[in-house]
């Protein structure tokens, strides 16, 4: 049994008190003295030219302090991607300046053409209604395969097509794939879409600029999973404010999900005019306006082809996608199709020959980039698909094709240039079986018959790439940071702890799981230590969460630097117990000697550092606070086994989701509570996307899933109970706590298995259905049942 | 502007509103009680769900004129008077119901209204309580869970966690 507060113990949320209370503190709760209101004017269409715009009239209105437009920003720089793809002939990606309020153009429907600043957030909405703004509408660019053909409208008049890049992987492998899959013993082809979704945090984001004249600094109050990530890129790229004049706080934050990493032009703009203006200035975005400006996710196009031998054993894969980057290029969007998508094309199996085609296209929409899984839920959605129709084409079970081509063999060199370090796929694959009942599958599906109802199960088995990431590696590739996570750990007089991370928890549950591994370290109470995130002036540079990347990097971190206060503390402790150095034992808070009851305290170590009376300064300093950098040595590979049971109506052709099994292999896991809670999440969301969530635009580019009305967010009702295991437990090997990642997976593995299982239950129904693009509403299989 | 004066969380509280201040605004701007969010535009996502003369009520459909009179209370006002935390509070964290935070304070007040009209409601009916109340964190399963525990119902027959 781990201790309670330990690692692996289900430790209640030390968070939840000041949420549960009202006392969270969130970007909006936010309110300085003096502050104004930011009310941002957005364009209405998705493609025009700005002929002029007249502020006169909303300038003289009660409150307004002032109307900003594009010719306020010059001399500013645009909003910077963090991200260059080279593509398959070795050029550079095609990358478009995005200005922090729309030049010349606009794009998108959403994008920011003047900002009215004024008292209120009444009068600055009332002046913006006297703004007098001149647009010439443009044909606008929707389809992703329409956008390519020559002669097509540009989005970008000074770039030389809409194509951001053609990216080949591995390139090398192009012909030999070629070859394997045209004489194949048989291939499945399959054409599908990954649907474009909106993340959709509960939270909208909000920003507060505040400026202090007296000492030329910046401050910004801002919704971000990742804050010195903002702090670099607004402060280097766009507003050339050096880092020591620029604080960025991102306080408690309500949801992320991959929204929240980029920098987005309203903290540019709140930050710029805050010191333009010499006062506060404020932005809280509607949720209306969220669905037209945060980033959107997925929205690929996807031909795939497998190709088997007689025993169905993968020969070859090859995948061609089109994948919609928006208008502009959000921060780190290049890299999402591409090096988070393509590198996972091998998925658990053993195919020899892989190849990748992307192409990336601007359309005039908004910007898409990650969201939970960002690339993964695309690779393993198409691949496990793929799968799944070849199994029905061989006449093979699903789970027995699947299992013919399991990797079994660790460390595992893919042939898309990733190594899986650890996994076991079978064990997961078993446990699935075993939760969902697979052997019952047949009485029940009699039962639903019996009823009228056409039941199906259907799996998914996934692989993905967290704890991102190597820096070297990532460079090469393309990425303009590291990707490295830092941790302070600042050791107290009387013993208490501050743990400064450059991750951030906006809903993870950091301030309990990390501080259950300091606790389990040090051996003294988690309420003695406190983890102190998302603020520039109190931690290192630290490049904050996504990619289920926390613990296994942030936390790892913070593994090393508590290492070094441990080993700093046991030279304390030799000298206070006269003893070498290499005989002190620390064990729940206290330092002994080895083989003797000679013994100190934790804290009168910890007091002796900060009281160095009786204290070896010719040998080491006074103090005890360390902080490490750690950059990992690999991703880490967490994988699963997903199985989704459904019943369809036949006459209506509405799916209802009866059960739900995750078997996940996490690695070791620090709060079993939190990742069960991370992967209920998760399958929330891929649920969501298979089911009901689709982001949808007209022929005129105008956002018809614009509200909470239109885009259908999953509720209660939806939803079942989930079953949930990480008992199959292959650690990492190659960080210090031999943890995965769970953020994803949940999102990654579930729509596959969900259009899986809908499969199933039509054909068992005797409907030659063999695909539905997502979401699977009832009209939609109503009418693949009945075409 | 506009006069109005309320009890809030058994305080007795007033403020110059504008005809077209929401409850919500009062609430988070005027008296700084920001446990109240605010998190759509089209009363769909409950965050900002307190209770207005005992009944349920999205603020941010509610004028604050409106409220003149009346009895509100928000989350700030959920806790024991000892500032522990109550039955439904407690089993959020008991059963790890929240995770963000942000959509929890609607989701606690419109919690006590149902066990308030139905002290033993099913799991079925937890859900259809809930339509109203959007959560993006933890997909309901431990919401649920939470609700009929603090309801005094074992929960530890609800499938796996």
């Amino acid at each position: 049994m781990p201790k309670d507060g330990g690692i692996g113990s289900p430790t209640l949320r030390r968070e939840d008190i000041r949420f549960l209370t009202g006392n969270g503190k969130y970007t909006d709760d936010i309110n300085i003295h003096g502050q104004a209101y930011a009310y941002f004017v957005r364009s209405d269409v998705a493609h025009g030219t700005i002929n002029s715009i007249d502020a006169s009239a909303a300038e003289g209105m009660p409150g307004v302090a002032k109307v900003f437009t594009a010719k306020d920003f010059e001399g500013v720089g645009g909003v910077p991607c963090g991200w260059q793809v080279t593509d398959r002939f070795g050029e550079a990606m095609q990358e478009p300046k995005h200005p922090v309020l729309a030049e010349g153009k606009v794009r998108h429907v959403g994008d920011p053409i003047a900002v009215v600043v004024a008292d209120t957030l009444e009068q600055a909405r009332d002046a913006a209604e006297a703004l007098d703004i001149d647009i010439t509408e443009l044909e606008p660019v929707l389809n992703m395969k329409d956008a390519l053909k020559d002669g097509a409208t540009k989005v970008h008049d000074d770039l030389t097509s809409n194509l951001c890049y053609d990216w080949g992987f591995v390139e090398e492998n192009r012909e030999a794939v070629d070859e394997a899959i045209k004489g194949a013993h048989h291939v499945t082809t399959l054409e599908l879409t990954n649907n474009r979704l909106v993340a959709n945090p509960m939270e909208p984001r909000v920003a507060v600029g505040d400026y202090d004249s007296s000492n030329d600094e910046h401050t910004l109050y801002t919704t971000s999973q990742n804050p010195h990530v903002i702090r670099l890129l607004m402060g280097a790229f766009v507003l050339g404010i050096p880092e020591h004049k620029l604080r960025v706080v991102a306080p408690d934050v309500g949801g992320g999900f991959g929204a929240k990493i980029y920098h987005y032009a309203e903290e540019a703009f709140c930050t710029f005019a805050a010191k333009a203006l010499k006062r506060p200035v404020k932005w809280t975005s509607s949720r209306s306006e969220a669905f037209m400006s945060d980033a959107h996710g997925r929205d690929h196009v996807t031909k795939i082809e497998l190709a088997m031998d007689k025993d169905g054993k993968f020969l070859a894969l090859r995948t061609d996608t089109h994948a919609n980057m928006g208008a502009y290029l959000s921060t780190f969007a290049p890299s999402i199709p591409t090096w988070l998508h393509g590198t996972l094309m091998a998925g658990n199996y053993t195919t020899p020959l892989i190849y990748v085609n992307v192409k990336a296209v601007f359309t005039n929409t908004v910007p898409v980039d990650a969201y939970r899984g960002a690339g993964r839920p695309e690779a393993t959605f198409q691949l496990e698909r793929v799968v799944d129709k070849a199994a029905r084409e061989m006449g093979i079970d699903p789970v027995e094709l699947r299992r013919r081509n399991f990797i079994t063999e660790f460390p595992y060199a893919t042939p898309v240039a990733v190594e899986y370090d650890t996994g076991d796929y079978h064990a997961t694959m078993d446990k699935l079986l075993e939760l969902s009942d697979h052997a019952g599958f047949d009485a029940r599906a009699a039962e639903s018959k019996k009823n009228g109802k056409l039941r199906g199960f259907g799996i998914a088995h996934y692989i993905e790439a967290c704890g991102i990431a190597p820096s070297n590696l990532v460079g090469q590739l393309g990425a303009r940071a590291g990707l490295y996570e830092s941790a302070t750990v600042r050791v107290n007089a009387t013993g208490s702890i501050s743990v400064m991370t450059g991750s951030h928890s906006h809903g993870q549950g950091h301030e309990t799981s990390f501080a259950q591994v300091v606790s389990e370290m040090i051996g003294i109470d988690a309420s003695q230590i406190d983890i102190v995130h998302g603020d520039t002036a109190k931690s290192p540079m630290g490049m904050g969460t996504y990619g289920s990347r926390s613990l296994a990097v942030g936390g790892s971190a913070m593994v090393r630097a508590t290492e070094k206060i441990i080993n700093k503390a046991k030279k304390i402790a030799a000298h206070l117990l006269e003893a070498a150095e290499g005989d002190i034992e620390l064990k729940d808070g206290a330092f002994t000697v080895a083989g003797t009851d000679k013994s100190v305290a934790w804290g009168d170590v910890t007091l002796a550092a900060y009281v160095p009376h009786n204290y070896p300064l010719e040998d080491i300093e006074p103090g005890l606070e360390e902080t490490a950098f750690y950059d990992p040595a690999n991703f880490t590979y967490p994988s699963g086994a997903y199985g989704c049971e459904v019943e369809v109506d036949p006459e209506t052709g509405k799916v209802t989701v009866l059960g739900f099994t995750a078997a996940d292999d996490f690695g070791n896991i620090v709060n079993p509570m939190i990742v069960e809670g991370q992967v209920h999440g998760g399958l929330a969301q891929g649920i969501g996307q298979a089911m009901i969530e689709n982001c949808a635009y007209d022929d005129q580019g105008q956002l018809l899933s614009g509200s909470y009305m239109d885009y259908a967010m999953p509720r209660a009702d939806d939803l079942p109970m989930f079953t949930v295991d990480h008992s199959s437990v292959t650690p990492c090997t190659h960080n210090p706590l031999g943890v995965k990642g769970c953020g994803e997976a949940g999102a990654i593995g579930s729509p596959p298995a969900l259009v899986n299982a809908v499969i199933d239950a039509l054909q068992r129904g005797g409907h030659d259905v063999t695909h539905i693009d997502m979401p699977l509403s009832s009209d939609r299989v109503w009418a693949a049942m009945n075409s | 502007m506009t006069n109005v004066t309320m009890t809030v969380n058994g305080k007795s509280v007033s403020g110059n509103v504008e005809g077209r201040t929401l409850l919500s605004s009062f609430l988070r701007d005027d008296l700084r009680l920001t446990g109240t969010h605010v998190g759509c535009d089209t009363s769909q996502c409950g965050a900002c769900v307190v209770h207005v003369d005992g009944l349920s009520v999205k603020a941010c459909t509610m004028l604050a004129a409106e409220a003149d009179g009346a009895e509100v209370k928000t989350i700030e006002g959920m806790a024991n008077a000892d500032g522990s935390l109550s039955v439904i509070q407690q089993a959020f964290q008991d059963h790890h119901g929240l995770q963000c935070g942000f959509c929890t304070p609607g989701m606690v007040m419109t919690a006590a209204a149902l066990l308030k009209e139905n002290p033993k409601p099913s799991e079925t009916e937890v859900r259809d309580y809930l339509e109203g109340n959007i959560c993006r964190c933890t997909g309901y399963h431990n919401i649920v869970k939470a609700i009929m525990a603090a309801s005094g119902q074992d929960v530890s027959a609800i499938a796996a966690e």
